[in-house]
């Protein structure tokens, strides 16, 4: 695999025939109507590095992370343009190149991406800080004594969008086997893990409600996926190596994952490791059985909960690397209306990018607010009581926008919500 | 251009947005055209008309060379910049002015986006039918430029059937409005009618007035599938002389058939060697009655299957993929050379044997669909810009079609315009006394030269 524009096939830059066609689905584009700013444009400038008619520049290095690779404009172009293969290959030469260096990006890209998300161990310990900053009360005085004034200006939203951790990660929840049937590896991802475990606790059981036996190993790495959207793929080489060297394919009917990002990038391993002879074939057969759960569930057949009637009016926001990156769009509308009672609305722009993209809403804090606000102002135009969404990043910027925007709406994984109706359905066979 | 030029635009017009750096020109230095690249050097976006007038007045006085730009979908060099020349992007003049439903009709900025005028006049009850396959994306400024077309063109016609009213930027600064929102109005001679497809060249549109019918009652799409190419061309040429005016009478050949497949991903049949997609519109009994007799022909004519659209949802679908034809084709090569040839429609069987035959003469791959109906083709060379001599090929085979179309009573372009592609081509089209008149036109409107000088034609 390819890690520089130069060296990348050309004819894949070549694709792009510039119809324009991708312009009215690009959030940024949309924003500021200026060309640099749309897919056509950054493929221009890829095009001009790779012909030598320009140099990897500051500029450039700072128009592809204005990108929130949402890859809206892969799902538009009719002649096929690998976008998101482009995207990767582009931060990954500005990284190379170092035009974006300085001091700060550097600590905190080396401390987050190859401190942290190489680390499980590690990140849990920070979760339970996390966790403890929320339960001792410490965010508590934080907040009561407006210490964010103290943070520089375009950090101080950030305290707020502080993530809460949980009090018990995936592997407190979860037991290493359970449920019979088909055999499935349950991922729990990283961020999941922490701060939205009960996801995976949600996705596990509804595994097993659904003939699979399901295995979850207890300490997993970080699939790579932040370090493929962000320049570092030999980061996310390591890791995908540490992932297959923990779940073998072989050993299983699919592999399992609930986080959209996680998801489109997980799908990718045979293309990251095709030049590695040790593990290509093995990247290979995990690519085709990498499944994400509401893929899985429609391809063996999803068993309708008889809970009975509860309701709820729900919206569905689509997560971008659900829908553009792995075209999973029905899916997930079919679990929902799985659920007795539920009455699924419609979001306007159910595909438009709600300006979490990994951690664009930390990068781009400006840009980022404006789309959340655009998402959230279609969310109370539904009147639904719970947006579903299946992305970590979506659901905690969603959460986020929703509380500052004083909607009682909540947020919750569509796997969630049908794990409560089968949950309820226990409940009610185990009542005398 | 030189800096001190830009300078001083910058201090002329502080209010002004420019691009000048070189990662924000690049993106402005092409349109939709494959193989052609041009350097830009600055651009700038008006927000007003008095904006564009000032900038205007201010090349003039200079000498200074203007492209006026939309979205850049164009598809022959049309908008590409001009060595030393300002860039007038439009893009962000987008507003919708006004609905006027007691006079049907709809006044915008030139920036608008023509799906968006659609939608407008949807809102309103009413009808904008022009809609080139770039509609999603298009300006109404460019459509006007290139007069395009679109789907319906067989029976509703181009832009310019819908442009009841043009204000004008002219090269000496002037504005003008030219046209009324009177469905009859033959007060002097037509200068907006001169305005539409000029491709900028006299003068620049800021401002348009265009008319808007009811919406048809009823619609049905169909879509029919042959074995052989020429059956499909015979179904409409039966069509036409039964006197039947569909809406819509969309060609594919088997090429972009699958590359569309591949994209939409609708059902169309990968092993078909053609498809007609057509659809009538009107009212309910008539529509019925016209589906019933274009199915019919359609079997007489060796269709193998005619399948009619069950829901709204299924003719729209058809409809988008069909619209997506052009850039679907560019899955199958590096590069797609997009032709517009368009002969009368009695020779529609004929010219669509004679493309397929050139391309297999010159050992090229070609994809052809279009709008079949108004015996507008698009044959589209599949080959990559970087062989030298492949493109030579794909150059004589392009002449030998354009030779035959002309040959047959047509035309080089029936909707893109000529631009740069097809200049060397137009006298062939036109004949040197026309273009004559037509420099004397250009002449009397832009003596300087500086309005999009060099394209369509050499001053």
């Amino acid at each position: 695999m390819s890690d520089s524009l130069r060296s990348l096939n050309y004819l894949d830059l070549q694709q792009c025939m510039h119809c324009g066609m991708c312009l009215p689905t690009c959030p940024t584009y949309t924003e500021t109507q200026n060309e640099r700013n749309g897919p056509r444009g950054r493929i221009s400038l890829m095009r001009a590095i790779a012909d030598g008619r320009l140099d990897v520049t500051k500029t450039f290095g700072e128009e592809m992370y204005f990108c929130l690779g949402c890859l809206a404009c892969e799902t538009a172009c009719p002649a096929g343009v690998q976008y998101g293969h482009l995207f990767e290959t582009a931060r990954a030469e500005i990284e190379h190149s170092a035009v974006l260096a300085n001091p700060k990006r550097n600590a905190i890209r080396s401390t987050l991406l190859k401190g942290l998300f190489t680390r499980p161990r590690l990140l849990r310990f920070v979760g339970r800080l996390l966790w403890l900053y929320r339960a001792s009360g410490a965010q508590a005085i934080f907040r009561g004594l407006k210490l964010n004034r103290l943070l520089p200006e375009k950090l101080r939203g950030l305290e707020a969008q502080t993530p809460v951790a949980q009090a018990k990660f995936s592997h407190e929840l979860i037991p290493p086997v359970m449920g019979q049937g088909r055999k499935v590896a349950l991922l729990t991802g990283c961020v999941q893990d922490i701060v939205l475990a009960d996801v995976n606790r949600d996705t596990a059981e509804v595994l097993a409600a659904n003939g699979c036996e399901v295995h979850t190993p207890p300490v997993q790495p970080c699939c790579g996926s932040l370090h493929a959207h962000n320049g570092e793929p030999d980061t996310a080489r390591l890791l995908a190596r540490r992932m297959l060297d923990l779940i073998n394919p072989a050993d299983y009917d699919a592999i399992i994952t609930n986080a959209a990002g996680c998801g489109s990038h997980l799908k990718t391993y045979g293309r990251l490791l095709a030049d590695d002879p040790a593990y290509r074939e093995r990247a290979e057969a995990w690519s085709a059985k990498l499944k994400d759960v509401h893929e899985w569930l429609d391809l063996i057949g999803l068993r309708k909960p008889q809970s009975p009637e509860n309701p709820c009016k729900v919206t569905y926001h689509e997560a971008c690397h659900l829908c553009h990156g792995q075209k999973i769009t029905k899916q997930p509308r079919s679990v929902l209306k799985a659920i007795p009672g539920l009455e699924l609305t419609e979001l306007g722009e159910s595909t438009w990018c709600c300006g979490s993209a990994g951690i664009y809403n930390i990068t781009q804090p400006e840009m980022s607010a404006k789309l959340l606000k655009r998402k959230v102002d279609h969310i109370g135009k539904t009147g639904a009581d719970v947006v579903a969404a299946a992305n970590p990043g979506c659901h905690l910027q969603i959460a986020n926008g929703l509380r500052e925007a004083g909607s009682d709406a909540t947020v919750a994984h569509p796997i969630s919500l049908l794990a409560q109706a089968y949950r309820t359905e226990r409940d009610r066979s185990a009542a005398p | 251009m030189n800096t001190d030029l830009r300078e001083s635009l910058q201090r002329e017009f502080p209010h002004l947005e420019f691009l000048h750096e070189k990662e924000d020109l690049i993106p402005y230095s092409f349109d939709g055209t494959a193989a052609h690249y041009s350097q830009a050097e600055l651009v700038v976006f008006p927000k007003t008309t008095e904006d564009v007038s000032r900038l205007v007045r201010f090349a003039s006085d200079r000498s200074v060379p203007i492209v006026t730009r939309g979205s850049g979908s164009g598809l022959s060099g049309g908008s590409l910049p001009i060595p030393g020349g300002l860039i007038v992007c439009l893009s962000k003049m987008d507003r919708i002015l006004e609905v006027d439903t007691k006079n049907l009709c709809l006044r915008a900025e030139a920036g608008a986006i023509t799906a968006q005028i659609a939608q407008a006049a949807d809102a309103a009850g009413l009808f904008y039918p022009p809609d080139p396959g770039s509609m999603r994306i298009s300006t109404i400024g460019g459509n006007i430029a290139e007069n395009s077309g679109g789907l319906r063109g067989l029976k509703y016609g181009v832009t310019r059937d819908y442009v009841m009213g043009l204000e004008v930027v002219l090269a000496s600064g002037e504005v003008i409005f030219t046209g009324s929102k009177c469905v009859k109005d033959v007060a002097g001679y037509s200068l907006r009618d001169l305005f539409i497809g000029s491709e900028g060249t006299l003068g620049i549109v800021t401002q348009v007035v265009l008319k808007l019918i009811p919406k048809p009652q009823a619609r049905r799409t169909l879509l029919a599938i042959y074995n052989k190419m020429e059956d499909a061309a015979e179904t409409v040429s039966a069509i036409i002389a039964a006197k039947i005016i569909p809406c819509t009478l969309e060609f594919l050949d088997a090429m972009t058939i699958n590359s569309v497949e591949d994209y939409a991903k609708v059902g169309l049949p990968r092993d078909a060697a053609a498809i007609l997609l057509m659809e009538t519109d009107g009212p309910s009994g008539a529509v019925e009655d016209e589906a019933a007799k274009m199915a019919d022909l359609a079997r007489q004519h060796h269709a193998r299957e005619v399948k009619i659209a069950q829901t709204a949802e299924e003719s729209f679908q058809l409809a988008e993929a069909r619209r997506a034809a052009f850039s679907a084709l560019a899955r199958v090569a590096p590069t797609t050379i997009l032709e517009d040839a368009t002969v009368p429609r009695s020779e529609l069987a004929r010219t669509v044997k004679f493309i397929q035959e050139t391309a297999d003469r010159y050992g090229l791959k070609v994809g052809t669909f279009g709008h079949m109906g108004d015996g507008n083709l698009h044959p589209t060379f599949l080959t990559n810009e970087k062989n030298e001599e492949e493109m030579h090929r794909v150059e004589s085979a392009m002449k030998d079609i354009f030779d035959f179309a002309v040959g047959l009573g047509g035309t080089i372009t029936g909707e893109h315009g000529v631009g740069v592609a097809k200049k060397p081509f137009l006298a062939k089209a036109l004949g040197d006394l026309n273009i004559s008149v037509m420099r004397q036109v250009k002449k009397s409107f832009d003596p300087k030269g500086i309005l999009n000088p060099g394209k369509i034609f050499d001053l």
